[in-house]
């Protein structure tokens, strides 16, 4: 059956795929495969090339991103250091210059010195982005909406630009998943996760996961996942199964709950900025319409005074003072020490990742519970 | 090490993993988190489940007292331990290889680190001249298996060791074969080991996993942010079950290595033999190294086959050991280098080192030595 609703793909992911018509995929915890005779196999025989469970995984993200083959790595980082792995001594790539901390540090900490360079740009102006190609330039690596400022790609258009000049398009996807925008379908050639962040939606297990719909890169990322060894576990495999399960159902109550408490926030004396793709005056606001089906459930917001940021991380009672987001319980992080404590002080500065924002995913808590807490957190 | 102890199997048991601090469990609760609360009062040394896992933790403790090192650290792979610690190096950098190492490894150095500059000689390892020789200005280590993947060769970890401080190498040692139940090569001044988990570790056939160990607090700092950098880390199920496998690594090596004493001398008087390699022969060159840094030979037996034995039909007819890929289960596993574990190797290379398809590697497992000899002799037959 074909054009399924999202929400019944999701539901019946790995469901009639075991012979024994067991619902839930089982785990196939086995690290080695017997053939069946010399120089016959049965498909599988070494886990890290490849394991049932994780193959089913696998098959599950490559059909909700649109593309030909998904891979599952340990983490998001592991997925990305895979990716970063296409790229040899010489070659230059264009980046998100508000990307996630971790990914950058991979830019300049270990790919730099193997001579893979990086411009950082505001990749949410298409015309920077041009003005940065060298003859060099192999790929965009983008984010969007950014962490945690939310700036907006436009994906469409980065994508022509960069088949315009032979480049690879890099979309990194965990903000808004499959369920919401798929990079794919707009031209990019490569889309990763931190699956950790909503497709697990749990906040229990800690993976990556990418996608293409090339079959050239889907062939030598197999290589590469496997020769690297990056892979994960069968467990956290069906781990993250079954948390995609609800994905659709917890993102639109995050989504739900975020558009109302990004509204309240405006309206707070506290509050000085608040950066939110639904909220119309956002930059952006239209491409983001565009490109997805909703504005996601990451609010990042500055208070007036740096003094108030002690006192709200201490009060929320709630919501938890966490790294990491997109699971089911509500969590804040304060960028400015945390996700992006590893990007020079001047980048920060530029980007506005300054001491007074603060960045809120949203759970699917009641709506009621979650506006209270934050209104004690915020009392002056 | 609890130094106090008499027998390696009683640290196997009350090392790092003997209780949960917490409760007292004797197994290790399973942390499946990936991220954790801050309380301000209370500072901890968790945050994100990349960077540390209480589970991982109990794992990477346990593996740097097995190892004797000062920290361990749990990889989501054999080959990603290897990916992340070549990292350590820049381009421009050297390394002197022994050439017999696992086929994925040696893929690792021609088809993935080649293109970010870090050059690599294959050597004899066996042969010391051979490699003082390789040793140039840019040489910054030596990477090797102490017994060789299949021939079992043995490589002289304390000459090796030498060198390497000698021109202020790294020395990187894949002990996969020879667990530290028999050998710790941290204890003769190596820098840094690595396991294949999957393997003896692990034990049983159900987690792909890497470990490695240091001894070297500035060897552990660069690790620890490379394990973080890369994120290619070990998931707490799996390192759960590793503790669990390697609880009883004692006994099964102790059990593993019997059987393949008994079996490595009846194969070795079967006519259809044309060659036996096993570390435990007296006969097997190298065996005087072996005995001065390992307690214990290992539990490969690699041989190879007269022309008169139909390959497919030995492998058909077996019923106990399993044809795969892998080594080191509580199963006993027949390999096919040629087209298994060295099929990473490109086939002139493979030749040249005899890694024909006359060669199976066999990893003797729990079974009884008897009910092996017979599954052999009728496979045969």
């Amino acid at each position: 059956m074909k054009n399924l609703d999202i929400l019944t793909e999701l539901a019946q992911l790995g469901n009639k795929l075991d012979p024994t018509g067991a619902v839930s995929f089982p785990i196939y915890h086995s690290a080695t495969y017997a053939h069946p005779e010399l120089g016959k196999s049965t498909g599988y025989d070494y886990s890290r090339t490849a394991n049932p469970t994780r193959s089913v995984l696998e098959s599950a993200i490559a059909n909700l991103e649109r593309g030909c083959k998904g891979l599952a790595f340990a983490s998001g980082l592991a997925g990305i250091t895979t990716v970063l792995s296409l790229f040899k001594q010489g070659d230059h790539l264009i980046v998100t210059e508000d990307l996630y901390g971790g990914t950058f540090r991979l830019f300049e900490q270990i790919y730099k010195e193997f001579g893979i360079s990086a411009t950082y740009v505001d990749t949410s102006d298409n015309d920077l982005i041009t003005q940065a190609i060298l003859p060099t330039t192999k790929a965009i690596f983008c984010e969007t909406p950014t962490n945690p400022v939310m700036r907006i790609a436009d994906i469409k258009g980065i994508s022509k630009i960069a088949r315009f000049h032979g480049l690879l398009t890099i979309v990194d996807n965990t903000f808004l998943t499959p369920f919401l925008q798929r990079p794919l379908e707009l031209g990019a050639d490569i889309v990763v996760h931190s699956a950790t962040k909503y497709l697990g939606g749990h906040n229990d297990v800690v993976a990556g996961l990418v996608v293409t719909n090339s079959e050239i890169l889907a062939e030598r990322l197999s290589f590469l996942q496997n020769a690297l060894g990056t892979i994960l576990g069968p467990q956290d495999c069906w781990l993250l199964l079954r948390g995609l399960k609800t994905l659709g159902l917890r993102m639109e109550r995050q989504q739900q709950n975020s558009i109302v408490i990004a509204a309240w926030l405006s309206n707070h004396p506290l509050v000085d900025q608040v950066f939110y793709p639904g909220l119309p005056h956002h930059p952006g606001y239209e491409v983001q319409h565009a490109q997805a089906a909703g504005p996601g459930a990451i609010i990042s917001f500055s208070l007036k005074n740096k003094d108030d940021i002690t006192k709200v991380l201490k009060k929320v009672k709630l919501i938890s003072f966490a790294e990491s987001l997109g699971g089911v319980e509500s969590l804040i992080t304060y960028p400015f020490i945390q996700t992006h404590a590893d990007i020079p002080q001047e980048t920060r500065e530029k980007i506005g990742i300054n001491e007074r924002v603060l960045r809120l995913s949203v759970g699917i808590e009641s709506i009621q519970d979650l506006l209270e807490d934050l209104n004690q957190a915020l009392e002056s | 090490m609890k130094q106090d102890y008499h027998d390696f199997n009683t640290l196997l048991l009350h090392g790092s993993s003997d209780r949960d601090p917490l409760t007292g469990g004797l197994s290790t609760p399973i942390y499946q988190v990936s991220t954790f609360h801050r309380d301000s009062d209370k500072p901890s040394k968790y945050d994100y489940s990349r960077s540390a896992n209480p589970t991982r933790d109990v794992l990477e403790d346990h593996i740097a007292q097995l190892e004797m090192g000062i920290q361990g650290f749990a990889f989501s792979s054999g080959m990603a331990a290897i990916s992340t610690i070549l990292l350590l190096f820049s381009p421009g950098d050297h390394l002197v290889v022994s050439k017999d190492i696992y086929g994925g490894a040696y893929r690792l150095f021609t088809q993935v680190f080649n293109q970010w500059q870090l050059e690599v000689d294959f050597v004899d390892i066996t042969n010391t001249e051979e490699i003082k020789t390789a040793i140039k200005d840019n040489t910054k280590g030596i990477y090797f298996e102490i017994l060789s993947n299949p021939f079992l060769r043995v490589a002289d970890l304390k000459t090796i060791v030498d060198i390497c401080k000698q021109n202020n190498l790294v020395s990187i040692v894949d002990n996969t074969f020879l667990p530290p139940y028999y050998c710790r090569p941290l204890e003769f001044g190596a820098d840094i080991v690595l396991h294949s988990a999957t393997k003896f570790l692990n034990g049983h056939s159900d987690v792909i996993a890497g470990v490695s160990a240091v001894n070297c607090p500035n060897l552990a700092k660069r690790l620890a942010f490379l394990q973080n950098a890369i994120g290619a880390v070990l998931g707490p199920q799996d390192s759960w079950l590793l503790l669990r496998g390697m609880k009883t690594l004692g006994i099964r090596l102790e059990r593993q290595t019997k059987s393949a004493e008994e079996i490595a001398k009846w194969l070795s008087e079967q006519p259809w033999i044309k060659k036996l390699y096993y570390s435990g022969l007296a006969s097997h060159p190298g065996k005087e190294i072996l005995d001065n840094i390992s307690s214990g030979p290992g539990m490969i037996i690699t041989f190879e086959v007269k022309d008169s034995v139909t390959k497919e039909n030995l492998m058909k007819k077996l019923s106990l050991p399993a044809v795969a890929v892998s080594l080191g289960a509580v199963e006993s596993i027949l390999t096919h280098p040629a087209t298994m574990s060295h099929a990473g190797m490109p086939e002139e290379v493979r030749e040249a080192q005899g890694i024909t398809d006359r060669i199976f590697r066999f990893s003797v497992g729990l079974e009884h030595p008897l009910d092996l000899m017979n599954d052999f002799s009728n496979s045969i037959s």
